[in-house]
């Protein structure tokens, strides 16, 4: 996200899925497993594919199920994406594909931005990348050649060391080729997480207040403090990665944690275990005793998404409602009331931070009605969306600012958020930790089909675990052949940060000397052996690119 | 284009180009159908839709049949729905007839039509069970196609909305049969247990296992109450079928506006964790808390080695207090900086707005985040 705010001055997916799925003329695919981690949207892309012959280009360095549908797949090597986007805008530029009108008319910094790319031929993008030169020169005519293309991401793109990079220069590329701001282009970053847009739109982030007010902003600081009575300074807050390490520098103290299993989803377990350790006071609110759980001091009860009702934003800035199908199961209680609850207590438990009277510092709210309406007040994206108005059945996406606004499906259609939108010179950087002798091979890890992250909901459901009951690791037939793996056999996964036993898959999904692990069960978890190199700017973690070694256990 | 055609004497517009059965639809006009449905392309094989034409030979199966100027159509005539009720006694002839057993009957299509059409069991009989109930291992599809009428509409809904061609049609005549692959098991054929096929079926042939037997279609005992998935970003939409305040399965809900039918495996089939019997449902604190001392921190996986860390149930009043103390204090010692608050990409807007005014307006600070970069 904090790429595509640099680039266009805010950070959401441009287009819907329906538009893309629609009027997409090509697709190019990077760093989303689609079909396995949005598999119905997914499947409106095969279809697109198949019954209206919409191109394909799929660039990752696994054969995924997409590919099975690719005009073209490129097979980089994992950290070159700069240098394999770089190379395809050489390709555009020197057969003069791009849209000079709406590089004129929408955006600057073009001049620069050349002169970068200029330092990437095909032949030297096709050394860094491992994809062959008439390769590049193929993706390159399908992706600018048929118009608009749209350009989808995921996690593939973002979790690296270069990760905002990768989105800048994956702006550029829609830019250079004036698929911005139209229907059927755009760029658009899958967001994986059921509300993850949604927790980003309501301020669950260090540095900006609910719609991307930034904190740093004494005027949203006023605002809030209006508001709210009393809020933060302007100082940009820790992040997730940044929180719990926190903890061993003494600059965390208490943490509360709601939903979340950083034990399992947080890179290098090891490390996280031994913060986690030394907590002073942690609180977690959860539906199950997950691996977070053994190191808290209180667990509070909340629901599953069936015992309550509200919203939910999808990866396309939909709100939609959520509607409680059953009453909260026991003792446990809505994860609204609870964070209300606590609230209150605080408040009413010392003198040493008292809001003053404003119109929202209090905590009396009967249902999530009522914190929507909070909600609509300070949220000038939301201001519009109500839980009348979707009820009713209208399709509303942000930004909706107000009761008789339609929403906006598709973003930047007149100027982007910061008016022109800007060309970043953006350099190919080699991912943090690459293969040595020691650690000959390279991991890659994410999730599959048939689970859900740490793994909390989905190992809980029977015939989930049926298909896919225990962590497999994802290794080639060239070095199954090498271990010794014949057909089936448990390999010992080994980084500088830990180990891992699982049983591998050998399979041509991954290329000879990479191998793919995903962090869904804790007795074999990927994030043992992920490391905590972060993005300079979004402190996302590099889980994409590890350096290990691969032995047969038995 | 418009022209003009004639139905059961009355004579309506349609457009150039259009079926029988959707000039008659615009004009709501009922024609029975089983085979047809309206998200996948209509092959005309089942016989239901059948209407007479004047100067036509044969009945023609109006979802497959173009209209022209002039078309002079009968949509109920006795010769209709003589066909009709025969057509459904071949059905019949070859159909488990135990609905009372079956876990689709009141939703199923093939049941609706008999009793409108009246079609008794023929008199030379069925052909009994033929196939193996419950003939796949997949853990989600529960497979009898002696229920099966040859519809194809789970061949069509795998091909045409999830787009992944495992079911097909083997063998022909009386053989005639849907297939996985090539006569495999579903997972062997690629399936991605997306259940649309299940979906799709107009009969009990395709049905969930997970819930079998639990009466999901008895609509008179459950509850449907429609949502917003819980697994990843795309937003799906569906039913949860409820009864006796438990979830027991997810529908397809057609008017889903993201997803229409779709759904994918976890979606679908993933729901069981809601009851799953870890579920937490009392407030715990450690025991330390509640008897005073101070918190050891090694060891923490280890509660009988050290009794302190054991866990107590408690009120909520009890957890909840020691929380608002411990933050409290937390802030008031180290200041409002010393506390992290990990919000939650699962949960509500509502309720992650709730979490950012904690965070910023009771505690202080700025250190808020959630799963967003994991």
């Amino acid at each position: 996200m904090a790429g595509l705010a640099a680039s266009f001055g805010s950070g959401a997916m441009s287009n819907s899925m329906d538009d893309v799925a629609k009027n997409a003329k090509a697709f190019f695919i990077i760093g989303s497993n689609t079909t396995e981690q949005h598999p119905v949207f997914g499947t409106m892309l095969r279809r697109a594919v198949r019954f209206r012959g919409a191109k394909l280009v799929v660039a990752d360095p696994r054969k995924i199920d997409i590919t099975e549908f690719a005009t073209l797949h490129l097979r980089q090597k994992p950290g070159t994406d700069i240098a394999l986007i770089n190379g395809l805008m050489y390709i555009i530029l020197e057969k003069d594909w791009a849209d000079k009108q709406f590089i004129e008319e929408r955006t600057e910094g073009l001049e620069e931005f050349k002169a970068t790319v200029m330092q990437y031929p095909p032949t030297l993008v096709s050394e860094i990348t491992g994809v062959p030169v008439s390769q590049l020169y193929e993706a390159a005519e399908i992706i600018a050649r048929n118009k608009p293309t749209a350009v989808i991401w995921a996690m593939g793109i973002t979790q690296h060391i270069s990760g905002v990079r990768n989105v800048m220069d994956l702006a550029n590329l829609q830019m250079l080729l004036g698929n911005m701001g139209v229907p059927g282009g755009g760029v658009n970053p899958l967001r994986g997480q059921n509300n993850v847009q949604g927790a980003c739109d309501m301020g669950g982030l260090p540095n900006v207040y609910p719609s991307y007010q930034p904190v740093t902003s004494e005027e949203a600081r006023k605002k809030f403090d209006d508001a709210w009575g009393l809020t933060s300074s302007t100082k940009v807050g820790l992040t997730a990665t940044e929180i719990i390490p926190g903890i061993l520098e003494d600059k965390i103290h208490a943490l509360y944690i709601l939903g979340e299993d950083p034990v399992m989803s947080d890179p290098d377990t090891h490390h996280i275990r031994k913060c986690l350790e030394a907590i002073d006071f942690l609180v977690l609110q959860e539906i199950f005793p997950s691996e977070t759980a053994a190191y808290a001091d209180v667990l509070l009860p909340g629901v599953s998404f069936a015992e309550k009702t509200g919203t939910f934003t999808n990866t396309e800035r939909r709100v939609q409602m959520v509607h409680k199908a059953i009453e909260p199961l026991g003792d446990s209680r809505p994860d609204w009331w609870i964070t209300a609850e606590v609230a209150k207590r605080v408040l009413i438990g010392t003198n040493n931070r008292v809001p003053r009277e404003a119109p929202f510092s209090g905590w009396e709210y009967r249902d999530t009605n009522e914190i929507m309406s909070e909600i609509n007040a300070v949220t000038p994206s939301y201001g519009g969306i109500t839980h009348q108005r979707l009820e009713k059945g209208e399709r509303l996406q942000w930004p909706c600012p107000s009761a008789d606004h339609p929403g906006t499906p598709v973003l930047h259609t007149k100027q982007f958020t910061r008016g022109k939108g800007k060309f970043a010179p953006i350099d190919h950087v080699p991912p943090a930790e690459e293969p040595t002798d020691d650690y000959p091979m390279v991991l890659s890890t994410g999730r599959v089909l048939y689970h859900w992250h740490g793994g909390q909901m989905t190992r809980r459901a029977k015939g989930l675990m049926e298909v896919y009951g225990e962590a497999l690791v994802e290794l080639s037939p060239n070095d199954a052949e090498k271990l010794g793996v014949n057909g089936k056999g448990i390999v010992r996964v080994t980084s500088r940060r830990g180990s891992i036993e699982a049983q591998a898959w050998v399979t041509d999904r991954v290329p000879p000397g990479m191998v793919y692990a995903n962090f869904h069960f804790p007795e074999a978890s990927a994030n043992e052996l992920t490391l905590a190199a972060l993005d300079p700017v979004s402190k996302i973690p590099e889980y994409k690119v590890a350096a290990v070694k691969v032995e047969l256990v038995g | 284009m418009t022209i003009n055609i004639i139905i059961n004497g009355k004579k309506i517009e349609a457009q150039a180009g259009q079926t029988i059965l959707q000039a008659a639809k615009e004009h709501d006009l009922h024609i029975p159908t089983l085979c047809y449905h309206k998200d996948l392309s209509p092959t005309g094989n089942c016989r239901m839709c059948v209407v007479e034409v004047k100067g036509g030979r044969f009945l023609q199966a109006a979802c497959v049949t173009p209209v022209w100027e002039g078309m002079d159509i009968q949509t109920d005539s006795e010769k209709v729905v003589k066909d009709r009720r025969l057509t459904l006694q071949l059905m019949l002839a070859n159909h488990t007839a135990n609905c009372a057993c079956c876990d689709v009957s009141n939703e199923c299509e093939l049941q609706e039509l008999v009793y409108e059409y009246q079609a008794e069991t023929p008199a030379w009989g069925t052909k009994g069970t033929r196939y193996k109930v419950d003939s796949d291992p997949n853990p989600f599809i529960h497979v009898d196609m002696n229920k099966c009428i040859l519809c194809r509409r789970c061949v069509q809904a795998c091909a045409e909305i999830q787009v992944r061609d495992v079911w097909g049609v083997a063998y022909r005549g009386f053989q005639e049969q849907i297939v996985a692959g090539a006569g495999t098991t579903l997972l062997e054929a690629r399936c991605e247990s997306c259940g649309q096929c299940v979906a799709y079926c107009p009969t009990g042939a395709l049905s969930t296992k997970i819930n079998y037997g639990q009466g999901m279609a008895r609509a008179h005992q459950v509850t449907k109450v429609t949502t917003t998935c819980s697994y990843c970003g795309v937003g799906c939409q569906f039913d949860l079928v409820v009864k006796r305040g438990k979830v027991i399965g997810v529908a397809s809900n057609p008017n889903s506006p993201v997803n229409g039918m779709a759904l994918c495996v976890k979606g679908r089939f993933g729901y069981d964790y809601i009851h799953h019997p870890d579920r937490l449902t009392k407030p715990k604190v450690r025991r330390y808390l509640l008897e005073g001392g101070e918190k050891l921190k090694t060891n923490r996986k280890s509660e009988i080695a050290n009794p302190k860390l054991e866990w107590v149930e408690t009120d909520w009043d009890t957890a909840l207090n020691i929380t608002a103390k411990k933050l409290g204090e937390a802030r008031d010692y180290f200041g409002s900086d010393s506390i992290g608050i990990l919000t939650s990409a699962k949960c509500l807007n509502e309720e992650n707005y709730l979490m950012n005014k904690l965070a910023r307006q009771v505690i202080g600070t700025n250190n808020i985040d959630h799963c967003a970069r994991l």
